[in-house]
């Protein structure tokens, strides 16, 4: 994995490790159809990509990472992730996850918290002890192994979900909306963390988020999506140079980017529409589907 | 269950707001002061409406030194003894010619009721675990059976134990049964909303872990449901206890609290200061065996926000 990723256009160099086939999603209650989420969903992301799905409440955003995650059944269309269905993805562990909040276990330590997926994988006591520790490093919280969620501010257990998540090591990182809950200045910091840590770790990023700035300022790639039904209508490609640092957020060509993102959902409808429906469907699906 | 609250902001640690010892000395202090106007109000009805005061332990005849100025029936030294006729009380023989003393002999009969009181509390708690574990796993099993576990604890015990002592004979294992009756229906109920009081998002990571039914009931459910199965078995602590001495005394044990309790009860003309010590032992083994279930808590909850409380 290179140290540097590159900035792959679709269907360029390897084989992608997410390719999503017309992909559609309607969620239905009692047999019959209620609402659309997703329709015709085209996309591919190449391996060490950073792609961020943006797009107003209620246009699929947080179902699509779900279908690619296999959390979430697609209707229609095929989901390969590392040339496997995602099932069978999932069953290899090549998935990490990480929420808007942290979802760390109160009862366990911190480092106990990154330590979990690794029991569940049956790795052994010392290596899952010398992974945790690696990855508390990674996220500079190397003195907080012992202590417990609630003594740590919001910015912080984000940053142990992050660790949790890249503790196996997984093909692909999936985050939804992150940093929503945190505040603009800890959210900017968690911003150039994640960078770092994408850097350094070469994994595969697919980010969800209703931030333009945030969206512009971390991807390789930036699809907008329309709501009702959920659709891709535009994909900016960001060719920011990187490393990216506080000078790129008041460069020219970031501007250029934030307003071409924000014209791609304004054309998509994006910037008015707030389908109501499909967030209260995605809201019930999250907190009862997998029940 | 999860620490969601992400208030951000600071990336510095914070402490928990308040030291556990000083909550834990506020609830000392506390208990004093009930168990103080407990004290005071009793002795005051008897100041203003009992029978006059003599010397305590004097026979009748003795010297009064107190004439309340009421006489109120359920005032009497019969129905509402002095308190510290209750505690002289202790100290004497517990019978005509017996070698110890009431303490003493209170004291083995409640370690006996408790001996039957744990092993019931045992059993009881097992099969709320086991059932709560079934229900919320199988929700046709739930549908079908909990309205039949929650009729179970509408019969009066009172009518049940005689016909379980009927069934399986007089003896310990009928008391052991009884309290099991007592005190599985809490956990039960507890358990089944406390395996379920899990994060969906954490579900969710666990699926995207694969993990295993089992794995998600060891590592996520269960922990998560241990705020509850606490809350559940300080309520089967004292409700293990009623069920042994009820037990005792429907099955005709000869030892235990529910012996003594109905042997004073018979004699409560000639010194109705034993029936009362009784009952304060049988409290007293109640706050007992609770406070064990609570240290306990207090212990395996500890790193938790929620343990410094109830």
């Amino acid at each position: 994995m290179s140290i540097t990723p590159p900035q792959v256009a679709v269907g360029e160099s390897a084989a992608p490790v997410v390719r999503l086939a017309a992909v559609d999603k309607v969620f239905s209650r009692g047999g019959q159809p209620t609402t659309t989420a997703l329709e015709g969903i085209d996309l591919e992301i190449a391996r060490g990509e950073f792609v961020s799905l943006i797009g107003p409440s209620g246009c699929g955003k947080s179902t699509l990472l779900r279908v690619i995650g296999d959390l979430v059944p697609p209707t229609r269309g095929d989901v390969i992730v590392n040339g496997k269905p995602a099932e069978r993805a999932r069953r290899d562990r090549d998935y990490g996850m990480v929420f808007q909040a942290p979802v760390l276990f109160e009862w366990r330590t911190v480092e106990d918290n990154v330590k979990l997926p690794l029991e569940i994988l049956g790795r052994g006591a010392s290596e899952r002890a010398a992974r945790a520790a690696e990855m508390l490093q990674l996220v500079e919280l190397g003195e907080f192994a012992k202590h417990y969620p609630y003594q740590l501010s919001g910015g912080m257990q984000q940053r142990v979900a992050i660790a949790r998540a890249l503790s196996f090591e997984p093909a692909i990182l999936l985050m939804d909306e992150p940093f929503g809950a945190l505040d603009e200045m800890t959210r900017e910091r968690m911003n150039s963390e994640v960078l770092r840590i994408w850097e350094r770790t070469g994994t595969t990023i697919v980010f969800v988020t209703h931030s333009i700035p945030e969206a512009v300022f971390l991807s390789s790639r930036v699809v907008v999506m329309s709501a009702r039904p959920g659709r891709i209508t535009d994909i900016v490609t960001i060719d920011l140079p990187r490393p990216r640092t506080e000078e790129t957020r008041e460069s020219r060509r970031y501007f250029e980017l934030v307003t071409a993102v924000r014209e791609g959902l304004r054309a998509g409808g994006g910037l008015e529409a707030d389908d109501a429906t499909v967030a209260s469907a995605e809201r019930t699906l999250a907190e009862g589907g997998v029940r | 269950m999860t620490s969601a609250t992400a208030t951000g902001g600071s990336f510095g640690r914070l402490e928990p707001a308040v030291p556990a010892t000083r909550g834990r000395r506020r609830s000392i202090v506390t208990f004093v002061a009930v168990v103080a106007i407990v004290l005071f109000v009793w002795e005051g009805v008897k100041f203003l409406g009992g029978v006059p005061w003599r010397e305590p332990g004097a026979l009748p005849g003795s010297p009064v030194l107190w004439n309340p100025p009421f006489r109120w029936a359920f005032a009497s030294d019969l129905k509402l003894p002095h308190v510290w006729n209750i505690a002289l009380a202790l100290g004497q023989p517990w019978q005509r010619g017996a070698d110890i003393n009431l303490a003493q002999y209170l004291f083995g009969a409640a370690i006996y009721t408790w001996r039957e009181a744990v092993i019931g509390f045992a059993f009881g708690a097992l099969l709320g675990l086991l059932l709560a574990t079934i229900f919320v796993h199988v929700r046709l099993l739930e549908r079908a059976l909990v309205p039949y576990v929650i009729a179970s604890q509408t019969i009066p015990i009172i009518a049940l134990a005689p016909m379980i002592v009927f069934a399986i004979g007089q003896g310990v294992l009928a008391v052991v049964i009884i309290a099991t009756y007592l005190t599985f229906f809490p956990v039960t109920i507890a358990m089944i909303r406390g395996l379920r009081s899990v994060d969906p998002r954490a579900l969710e990571l666990m699926r995207s872990y694969a993990a295993s039914t089992a794995e998600i009931y060891w590592k996520v459910r269960l922990p998560a449901s241990l705020p509850y199965l606490f809350t559940a078995l300080k309520i089967s602590a004292t409700a293990s206890i009623v069920g042994a001495i009820i037990g005792e005394d429907t099955g005709a044990i000869q030892a235990g609290l529910g012996r003594v309790i109905s042997t004073f009860n018979q004699y409560y003309a000639t010194g109705p200061e034993k029936l009362w010590t009784a009952i304060l032992a049988a409290a007293l083994l109640g706050i007992a065996f609770f406070s064990v279930i609570r240290a306990a808590e207090i212990l395996v909850l500890r790193g938790r926000p929620e343990a410094a409380a109830g």
